[in-house]
């Protein structure tokens, strides 16, 4: 008698853990799909076209700083890290990572705030700066076509847990989460927008309506706001993960940075 | 012997308590004294801060170019649900679906992160309410 008592109160308690558990799974959605497929011919085209992109000219940009010298340290980021084409190479496609250092998740604009005033000793750049944008273009360029790949296994663990938790909750006035949109309903028209699945592989990418390049967090802001939420600050830990989260979910597409969206 | 029938009895308990829930879908009762008025409710509706609701849905507004297909279409709606289940589904469509995409737009309460000109405000107000139930019962097929 006892031992089907247990089993009744086992099978309730699986029962209830499976009701209250759906939300928080990760879910990829499947099949993956770019952002790029979701945009007019002409968007893709333009990216397609280094010559059209816009976005190539703060790639150019940051090729340039990358060989000035700065700071009191008069040291650039080749005075480091040598060629970006040889040693960059699918550096972008693994970012958000640890720093082994801080034990802080970085994204690759806090990466390259970090060199600049720590290793070269030189002001900070702002973000959403001419200068951190075009930097962030051209390592991320560097890894163009490679997979994303980013490890959320070990120390980058409870980074990925806080951002799927950030992802499924619902946020603002309108009460939702990224989930509504992007894992239930893309493909779907918000008026005359075609949902995406919402990856960041784009990022930074340069978007129509900004008429500029601008990072993946620029992006979430907007979102943020979309729904009547507070956004966070740029460079929040809460949005880094949330980029780590995504770029997990992102498994299977390729670093398309600086890509062109609407 | 005991134990298995509180077992019994409390799944027994939990399902009849999950069908009454499931079961309720409609809220009879007006949210304010003053009758909604059909004319307001098409511009609430219609209104890109106020409902948007053709962000999601699409309704017989053949001037309104884009007009989304999240949502069902609201096309014939006066037709297919009453005054109360309209109400019902506007105030806090979560009661009847937890997952849904649907805004609840008149619960204030609840909310996460809420920017500050919207904060401890609902959506529309009762009367706005009011006035887009009135609107879409006019969407006859």
């Amino acid at each position: 008698m006892l031992y089907r008592q247990r089993l009744a109160w086992g099978a309730l308690a699986l029962l209830l853990a499976a009701t209250v558990g759906v939300a928080q799974e990760p879910i990829r959605p499947d099949p993956v799909r770019s952002g790029r497929d979701f945009q007019a011919p002409e968007t893709r085209a333009m990216q397609d076209d280094d010559g059209a992109n816009p976005g190539m000219l703060w790639v150019a940009r940051g090729r340039a700083l990358w060989d000035e010298a700065v700071g009191a340290a008069r040291r650039s980021c080749a005075s480091c890290h040598g060629r970006a084409d040889e040693t960059m190479r699918g550096v972008a496609a693994q970012y958000p990572r640890v720093d082994p250092s801080s034990g802080r998740l970085l994204n690759l604009e806090l990466r390259i705030q970090q060199c600049r005033g720590e290793r070269q000793d030189a002001p900070v750049p702002r973000f959403e700066s001419d200068e951190l944008l075009a930097l962030t273009a051209y390592v991320a360029h560097q890894s163009r076509g490679m997979p994303v790949a980013v490890s959320v296994d070990g120390a980058a663990r409870p980074f990925f847990d806080a951002g799927r938790a950030a992802y499924f909750q619902r946020i603002g006035q309108l009460n939702l989460a990224c989930t509504h949109c992007h894992d239930a309903n893309w493909g779907r028209m918000l008026r005359g927008d075609r949902l995406s699945q919402g990856h960041g592989n784009a990022y930074p990418a340069y978007r129509l309506d900004w008429q500029a390049v601008g990072s993946l967090q620029r992006r979430l802001r907007f979102c943020n706001t979309g729904v009547r939420a507070e956004p966070h600050p740029f460079g929040a830990a809460e949005y880094v993960a949330l980029e780590l989260y995504l770029a997990w979910r992102a498994k299977g597409l390729t670093v398309e940075s600086p890509a062109v969206r609407r | 012997m005991r134990s298995r029938l509180v077992v019994a009895g409390f799944l027994a308990g939990a399902a009849l308590a999950a069908s009454a829930w499931a079961a309720e879908d409609a809220q009879n009762e007006p949210l304010t004294g003053v009758p909604g008025d059909a004319a307001r409710g098409r511009a609430v509706v219609l209104s890109r801060t106020l409902g948007n609701c053709l962000l999601c849905h699409a309704l017989p507004v053949p001037t309104e170019r884009f007009q989304g297909d999240i949502g069902p279409s609201l096309a014939g709606v006066g037709s297919r649900l009453s005054a109360g289940q309209m109400r019902y589904r506007i105030v806090d469509s979560t009661r009847l679906n937890p997952d849904t995409i649907m805004p609840a737009y008149h619960r204030a309460e609840g909310a996460v992160r809420v920017a500050g000109p919207f904060r401890g405000r609902p959506v529309l107000t009762a009367q706005e309410v009011e006035d887009v139930v009135a609107y879409l019962l006019t969407l006859r097929e």
